[in-house]
């Protein structure tokens, strides 16, 4: 794709598309350096850099030890897990309005996240490790787009969108109560307290190792969608199109599925339920960087990486408690869905 | 290499549409698929492509059955033209038309250089250079059934398979989609389309297939199937067949016999 060889307006959207890029990658650049300086210990953004020196070139800072801890313990960690959990709901969301050709669809419209976290609750109900608790939210997952895929498949003669998300709305209220059922099942003192703290998400307890563990399925998510981004809008044309073209369609869609639901499961095993990045970010990267998956999962990427990141800043900082930073993106997430459903239609002609 | 349907039975699961079509077709000839409206000619073309489960019967290129090819392998030799609608996103024309290559690419590849030579020598071959970087949801529905034919000219096929390529366009249009049908036949392409037009038979087709209630009811050359009879068959209605010498040439044209006031 170099630009040379591209036609006019090619070269115009590569030029929008580096725009894009390079407002989100600045946006990325100066969130991270507040989440670090912020809160309740501040660091200045000349300590840091003078503690990150430090640590590479193995000298002293001369700043008092707990900056370092605060930094590397606490703050680090918190600021990855938010870019990873923002970067993987945009990616998966970006995916999922793809693959179902629908602006309104995201990973916790279709369920995803209510069956992921239903899956996590029951591995943390069941005092089972990371890894089990992100299997369990993977398989759920799975088993809840799948329920609300082939609802909307059942159902003719509605508008599929509708169908879709109402398919999405009823499977997500059956797993919520089952969810409740686990929480009056918990130990009120030890589960229920983690169980609700979590549920409402939060990246408070983020560590190091959970980090690590999460790193892997968000990759091998992220992985094949960037390797499939040109078929992926082929998937925009309809079923029939796509296979006269010869794409094998079922398989493509699996593996779509598969891997933009092993990425949410992955980051609702650590963060709990964060809606709305996933149908909010890649409408916003639409408008900045166009149809194009190729352009669209980057741009989503950065942007929900950046968007998640000052969120979760914005959570621990705002007032003396930390606010739940899924009760921070719906206030935000509500209203804007409103407003796309009003006008989505057009925004995507 | 010849295309040949046989004894094919197509339809829904639980409802049959039509059943024992057979057909076929040589390279560079152009054949025309006539029948009334809901007749099952949609419905035939996706069950030659292979896009819903044949019923019945086979569909043969040479001597390889299709049901026997991946989806890649039966878009490079058969490439579909739907009917222009405008439920896409907002891509470029040009983007539009590289979508043609999918079944020359493998999962993971993105379109090269040569892919997009051959986009833009389809473009060029339609006569919508112009178009490449215009929006496909924004240009008129003439223009996007020439994108849609340029983007199946881009798969490469040996057979060009078009639903109604001329519905929901002016005269103007008709012509021009009728001319570029002929002039891709003389290349050496095998073409199907289906019209509501019985006079486009006469214009371009080499062979033409009646559907009615599922059956073919006449297959052959022009003026042998398209007559009074079979269009009284086909549609219940009066039509006169007639010659006139157009362009110092005898034509046949289909003359409606209206009921009298």
């Amino acid at each position: 794709m170099s630009a040379a060889s591209g036609t006019r307006r090619e070269r115009f959207a590569n030029k929008r598309l580096l725009l894009a890029a390079a407002v989100a990658a600045l946006l990325l650049i100066a969130a991270i350096i507040a989440a670090l300086a912020i809160g309740r210990f501040p660091i200045s953004p000349g300590d840091i850099a003078a503690i990150v020196w430090a640590k590479f070139t193995g000298g002293a800072h001369g700043l008092p030890a707990t900056a370092e801890t605060v930094l590397f313990q606490i703050r680090g960690p918190r600021v990855i897990a938010a870019l990873m959990v923002g970067a993987a709901l945009a990616a998966a969301g970006a995916a999922y309005q793809n693959l179902f050709r629908n602006p309104l669809v995201s990973p916790d419209i279709l369920g995803v996240s209510s069956g992921a976290a239903l899956g996590a609750t029951l591995g943390i109900f069941l005092s089972l490790d990371l890894w089990w608790i992100q299997g369990f939210a993977f398989a759920f997952g799975l088993g809840a787009v799948a329920a609300v895929y082939f609802i909307g498949q059942a159902v003719r003669g509605h508008d599929p969108i509708l169908v879709l998300i109402l398919a999405g709305v009823v499977i997500g209220a059956l797993l919520g109560s089952v969810l409740a059922l686990l929480k009056y099942l918990a130990d009120p003192y030890n589960q229920l307290p983690a169980i609700t703290f979590w549920l409402l998400g939060s990246l408070a307890a983020t560590n190091p190792a959970d980090i690590a563990t999460t790193f892997v399925p968000v990759l091998l998510g992220l992985v094949p969608l960037w390797l499939l981004r040109w078929r992926m809008n082929l998937m925009a044309l309809g079923d029939e199109e796509a296979k006269a073209l010869g794409i094998n369609v079922t398989r493509l869609r699996l593996a779509v599925i598969a891997a933009a639901t092993l990425m949410t499961a992955a980051v609702v095993s650590i963060s709990g339920i964060v809606g709305w990045i996933g149908l909010l970010v890649p409408h916003f990267a639409r408008l900045l960087a166009g149809p194009n998956f190729a352009r669209l999962l980057p741009v989503s990427v950065l942007l929900g990486a950046a968007f998640l990141l000052l969120v979760d800043t914005l959570a621990r900082t705002v007032s003396r408690i930390e606010v739940p930073l899924g009760v921070l993106t719906a206030f935000i997430g509500t209203p804007f869905f409103i407003w796309l459903l009003a006008t989505a239609r057009r925004s995507w002609q | 290499m010849k295309l040949a349907v046989e004894n094919l039975s197509f339809g829904y699961p639980g409802k049959r549409v039509g059943a024992g079509v057979s057909l076929a077709l040589d390279a560079g000839e152009v054949m025309c698929l006539l029948g009334p409206n809901g007749g099952g000619k949609t419905t035939l073309f996706k069950t030659i492509l292979g896009l819903i489960p044949a019923q019945g019967g086979n569909v043969r290129f040479g001597d390889t059955p299709f049901d026997r090819l991946s989806r890649a392998e039966v878009a490079r030799i058969a490439g579909y033209v739907p009917q222009a609608h405008s439920g896409y996103f907002p891509f470029s024309v040009f983007d539009v038309v590289l979508m043609g290559r999918a079944a020359h690419l493998g999962p993971f590849s993105m379109p090269g250089k040569r892919d997009r030579e051959i986009a833009r020598a389809a473009l060029a071959t339609i006569g919508i250079e112009r178009l490449a970087d215009s929006i496909y949801t924004r240009i008129s529905g003439g223009e996007r059934q020439m994108v849609l034919i340029a983007r199946a000219l881009a798969q490469e096929p040996r057979v060009l398979i078009m639903d109604e390529p001329t519905a929901s366009l002016d005269f103007g249009n008709q012509v021009r989609v009728l001319e570029r049908i002929q002039r891709l036949a003389r290349t050496g392409l095998a073409i199907v389309l289906s019209t509501h037009d019985p006079d486009q038979a006469f214009l371009v087709a080499d062979r033409v297939a009646m559907l009615h209630e599922g059956r073919l009811v006449r297959f052959g050359p022009p003026a042998e199937t398209i007559t009074p009879e079979s269009l009284k068959l086909v549609y219940g209605v009066d039509i006169a067949v007639m010659e006139i010498a157009a362009a110092g040439d005898a034509r046949r044209v289909c003359v409606p016999a209206l009921a009298p006031r």
